[in-house]
């Protein structure tokens, strides 16, 4: 399945910009664990390694209704990095298997959104299945180790470079 | 067809040399789990929430405008029922966010944001004042042409979209490197023009933007 291609007329994007955090606010989650989700913390740093403070990053683990019933849309949350470039948010994940959840990130200097994937496994057997299953299995390890979220002490740590060393793959979506 | 997308590293816009990703993006065909959307309750919206002028016990100063349009996906089927959040300066060109200090006066009753969900035919309705200009760093004697942002998620999550609707005839737009990061066929839609039939006489002038959903460009080879 694909989404459909572009027709002459689709709008372009443009960055987000400095100024959106009190306007989306209203949509950014408090981080709250419950049953079955896994906590997934990290940072966004630029080119040189530097933070990133003002990056909006979105998840989308669709979800039915029922799911977190708090949220304000099942399947999807919201948070802006700190001013450390820090972010945390939950992805669902049965004890037993692997989870993938969709990230969108925004920020000044970006002028379309990033899109990538966390792929989370409590190990490298596990999440490579996954990978495999979703088309990806044939790009090469250092890029896709990029989309793994790894656990230390219980919480799994995923970052964002958004450029040069390590930097995290991202996709165009087609 | 073309990609009507700016490209990701874009010089003149400074921002982008240290936050474009160096590689270019991965193909990869969109998942099942991208071919749906975040839902969000209706009961979550009241009318206030569309109005930029009634966020506060005051009115803020300015040019009242109602900005409105429909959300279409590519191939014109009205995107119903469908979040747009909005965010913008006051009429002075200051934001109302601390990381703006932008010599201009703040506006007490104006925050400067709002949300809908869009109708059953896919029109969304804002009523606002006109944003200003403002001065930014990126070069010398920079300004960003007035610009309201758009933020809109559409039926599909491949689809969404984050972006800026500028004003037809502001002539900062042809130094805004912003702007001119978009292809220049492609320009035009991101330029909202006046509208009589959505002025309200003696209320408020209207400004008419469409927005068009999509996803991304088709591989040379076609899909």
């Amino acid at each position: 399945m694909t989404a459909k291609p572009k027709g002459p007329g689709v709008t372009p994007s443009q960055t987000i910009g400095p100024f959106f955090h009190e306007a989306l606010a209203w949509a950014c989650t408090p981080v709250a664990s419950d049953g079955d989700d896994v906590r997934v913390e990290g940072v966004v740093v630029d080119g040189h390694g530097q933070p990133v403070d003002d990056a909006l990053l979105e998840i989308w683990q669709p979800a039915d209704a029922a799911a977190h019933e708090g949220r304000l849309a099942a399947g999807f949350q919201r948070v802006a990095t700190d001013a450390a470039g820090r972010f945390a948010f939950t992805v669902r994940k049965d004890p037993e298997s692997a989870a993938v959840a969709h990230i969108t990130v925004f920020a000044r200097g970006l002028l379309r959104g990033l899109r990538t994937r966390v792929y989370v496994g409590a190990g490298p057997s596990e999440v490579g299945e996954l990978l495999w299953l979703d088309g990806l299995g044939d790009v090469p390890s250092p890029a896709l180790a990029t989309l793994v979220a790894v656990a230390r002490d219980g919480v799994y740590r995923w970052d964002v470079r958004l450029q040069g060393d390590g930097e995290t793959l991202f996709f165009e979506l087609l | 067809m073309a990609d009507p997308n700016p490209p990701l590293r874009y010089p003149d816009y400074k921002s982008t040399r240290l936050r474009a990703p160096a590689r270019t993006p991965f193909p990869l065909r969109v998942s099942e789990r991208e071919l749906s959307a975040p839902v969000f309750r209706p009961s979550l919206f009241t009318p206030a929430d569309a109005d930029l002028t009634r966020q506060s016990n005051g009115e803020p100063i300015g040019q009242r405008i109602i900005v409105a349009g429909r959300v279409l996906d590519a191939d014109g089927r009205a995107v119903r029922g469908s979040l747009v959040e909005i965010w913008q300066s006051n009429a002075a060109g200051r934001y109302a966010h601390n990381v703006d200090q932008h010599n201009a006066p703040l506006d007490p009753h104006f925050p400067g944001f709002g949300r809908l969900l869009t109708d059953d035919a896919g029109w969304y309705r804002f009523v606002t004042i006109r944003p200003g200009a403002y001065p930014w760093s990126n070069h010398y004697n920079a300004w960003r042409p007035a610009h309201i942002h758009f933020s809109l998620f559409g039926s599909c999550y491949a689809h969404r979209l984050v972006t800026q609707m500028y004003f037809a005839g502001d002539p900062l737009l042809e130094l805004d490197p912003i702007s001119k990061s978009v292809p220049e066929e492609a320009r035009d839609r991101l330029i909202s023009n006046f509208d009589l039939s959505l002025t309200e006489e003696g209320v408020a002038l209207g400004y008419r933007f469409d927005i068009v959903l999509g996803g991304s460009a088709e591989t040379p080879m076609g899909l």
